[in-house]
């Protein structure tokens, strides 16, 4: 069946994600979350990272670009940060962050700017797979079949 | 205790517990709100601590527990924490991602009930309820100060070594007072007190409104059990009543005032046996600064909290270690560490007494409580609502009997950031005052007290622990900045396995306002020790304290 299919394609997309490191066993926390009260937790709580995420990531844009910079500012957004990616399980973007965190430390700019462009592309690599892969749920999923929240 | 608010649990405990959230990021507060939910708890959210606060404060008895970020953008997570502990006495655990030891003890000095890495699971937030059960058996030997402290004797005579699990102590002092009473209390609905179990005094609302319209009208430097009972005009209350219910006054308002200046807090605590001064085996914290080279934090409660006070005073003996951390203050001033003088075994006598951080300067600093009290006087009064209750002579009174007054004008005086609602104390100028008295004596003290004064291993104090004892004198007089609390600064000093030893005496530091209590000699710390439920019945100098603050 189709279906069928689609569940199994499901489950081995989302077993890459783990594989591949994007994701760690926060992730599955949020699934045993999941219940009939919640059919969409957890899409929900990805949506609600990625938009409030995205607020952070101008700031430390912004931040970026001060100079000279000011290392305590960009290690406090970077912790707020980690502790945001930290709730979907987003295993690669918080490393990015960790190490940006090093590098503000160590006060280096460069180390800083370097990072942060690892960190984006980390970030919206996992934004990619995680939509395709809730929009695969969806169709798989017998009864998810609402809007995804924009 | 039920405002209509919300119900106490019904059901079986820990069932419909009620938890506040407080955490700026909304994707975690809604995993939180979800994993909560999932335990059967009551959650409410917030994503401010203001808005946590005034939640908190408009329902007293609206919550069982807090949990919140330790990073917010409005208030600094510690701070809630402190105000939290404060006013509502509710157990509160910290969040972050962040797992630096540091900051994980700063959280525990400033009176966190735990403190959980992100991302949390869920079977962390099934145990939280251990927290407010935990909680209401400390506010139970709290109230009940008699026998705590009886059975801190005979624990303290009894025992040489100390298990870790403060529960197992807990249940010890239990099975001092009453066996099944503590059974009957653990089985019990937590919808009231414990005092309620036994035929004690009840410390309503409006007794202890009474209670400390009497203390102000005295004035806080004055009060003395005797006094309060006869102006409080209560015929069935009695001295004894009075006396330990000053005590937990004293504590608890030392714990607003180490809350209120972080930076400043020092636990001490010492206990020393006849022979302490000499061969070392008593113990006591000395704060140090930065510098000092601590390498066990195990008891960092030690400092925290009044009624976690009680219960770490239990454990301060077999607490291998205590130690004063300084959080990092870099970018604050020097500012008046709170130095708080714990007596360790026994509950009701705490000093706290507020000592000037080092921090600020990255200087070790051991603070003996005796040393600091001259500088924090200094810094006293830059901040008004600032301890000056510290700097009060938390010293341990050495001197027999005076101890009392002494201590307890150290102890709890210490009031909290006025900024809220908290106490208010007179400004600091009497201390400081007094200090500047003191400061000399206190060199006096150090003379006087050969081992206590070299900056090694004071009074068997271990060595690694005792920051360089000379360096404090001299300190004395360099002017501590002993500003107003800094919520970032707390520093409690631990000690490192002095305690466990010896616990038959608890050195008292005498009011180290009073110079004459020194030179009476090492002789005196055991008796007053002996008698330190005694010194708390003579007041020496006491602040006014605002009544509002202990509204239960």
């Amino acid at each position: 069946m189709e279906k069928t299919q689609l569940r199994r394609q499901l489950a081995n997309i989302r077993q890459s994600l783990f594989d591949q490191g994007f994701l760690d066993e926060q992730f599955v926390q949020l699934e045993e979350l999941q219940d009939d009260a919640n059919p969409n937790f957890v899409e929900e709580i990805v949506t609600l990272y990625y938009r409030d995420s995205s607020r952070l990531i101008v700031s430390i844009e912004q931040a970026l670009q001060k100079s000279p910079l000011d290392f305590n500012k960009l290690d406090a957004l970077m912790h707020q940060f980690k502790g945001s990616s930290s709730s979907i399980g987003a295993k690669k973007v918080k490393a990015e962050c960790t190490q940006l965190r090093e590098y503000c430390r160590a006060g280096s700019g460069d180390g800083c700017l370097r990072t942060f462009q690892q960190l984006k592309k980390e970030y919206t690599t996992l934004r990619k797979k995680l939509e395709a892969y809730f929009q695969l749920a969806r169709q798989a999923g017998p009864i998810d079949s609402a809007c995804r929240p924009k | 205790m039920e405002n209509g608010f919300s119900s106490p649990r019904s059901d079986v405990f820990p069932v419909g517990l009620r938890v506040l959230v407080v955490d700026d990021d909304p994707t975690w507060l809604k995993i939180l709100e979800k994993m909560l939910k999932k335990c059967s708890y009551e959650v409410t959210t917030c994503c401010l601590a203001r808005e946590a606060l005034s939640l908190l404060r408009e329902r007293k008895d609206g919550y069982d527990i807090v949990i919140s970020d330790v990073n917010m953008p409005d208030m600094d997570g510690f701070k809630l924490l402190e105000h939290v502990g404060l006013e509502m006495d509710l157990p509160v655990i910290m969040m972050s991602v962040d797992g630096e030891t540091s900051r994980v003890m700063k959280g525990v000095q400033h009176g966190a009930c735990d403190y959980l890495l992100k991302p949390i699971r869920m079977k962390e937030l099934r145990n939280i309820w251990q927290h407010v059960l935990r909680k209401k058996i400390q506010e139970g030997r709290d109230i009940e100060g008699h026998d705590v402290f009886e059975g801190l004797q005979i624990l303290r005579n009894g025992s040489d070594r100390y298990d870790d699990s403060q529960f197992l102590r807990v249940e010890e002092l239990f099975s001092v007072r009453k066996r099944k009473d503590v059974d009957k209390y653990e089985e019990k609905e937590f919808g009231e007190t414990c005092s309620t179990k036994k035929a004690r005094v009840v410390w309503s609302v409006d007794l202890h409104q009474k209670f400390v319209e009497a203390v102000n009208q005295i004035g806080f430097d004055k009060v003395g059990p005797k006094k309060i009972l006869d102006l409080m005009n209560v015929p069935w209350l009695t001295r004894e009543n009075v006396a330990s219910h000053l005590q937990k006054y004293r504590l608890y308002l030392s714990r607003l005032q180490k809350e209120n200046d972080p930076k400043a807090c020092f636990v001490v605590g010492m206990k020393q046996t006849d022979s302490s001064l000499k061969d070392g085996d008593g113990n006591f914290s000395v704060c140090s600064s930065l510098g000092v080279p601590q390498t066990d934090v195990t008891n960092s409660s030690f400092s925290f909290l009044g009624d976690n006070f009680l219960h770490n005073v239990d454990s301060i003996g077999c607490e291998a270690d205590r130690k004063r951390v300084v959080q990092e203050q870099t970018s604050e001033p020097k500012r008046a560490a709170a130095t708080e003088l714990i007596k360790t075994r026994c509950t009701h006598m705490k000093f706290n007494n507020s000592f000037a951080s080092v921090e600020s300067e990255g200087k070790l600093v051991a603070c003996y409580p005796w040393v600091e009290a001259p500088q924090m006087k200094l810094k006293q009064e830059s901040k008004p609502h600032q301890v000056q209750i510290n700097q009060l002579p938390s010293v341990s009174s050495i001197s027999s009997g005076r101890s009392a007054t002494e201590k307890d004008k150290g102890s709890s005086i210490e009031s909290k950031d006025c900024s809220q609602q908290m106490v208010h104390l007179n400004p600091p100028k009497p201390p400081t005052d007094s200090f500047s008295g003191k400061a000399k004596s206190f060199n006096e003290i150090n003379d006087h007290f050969e081992p206590i004064s070299t900056a090694t291993a004071p009074l068997g104090v271990k060595n690694q622990n005792v920051i360089d004892l000379s360096s404090i004198s001299t300190d004395l007089g360099s002017g501590f900045p002993f500003s107003s609390f800094d919520e970032d600064l707390q520093g409690y000093l631990i000690q490192d396995g002095c305690y466990p030893k010896n616990l038959e005496q608890i050195i008292e530091f005498p009011d180290y306002g009073d110079p004459g209590i020194f030179t009476e000699g090492p002789t005196h710390l055991y008796d007053a020790m002996r008698f330190g439920y005694e010194y708390s019945y003579d007041p020496t100098e006491y602040p006014v304290i605002d009544e509002g603050l202990f509204i239960a």
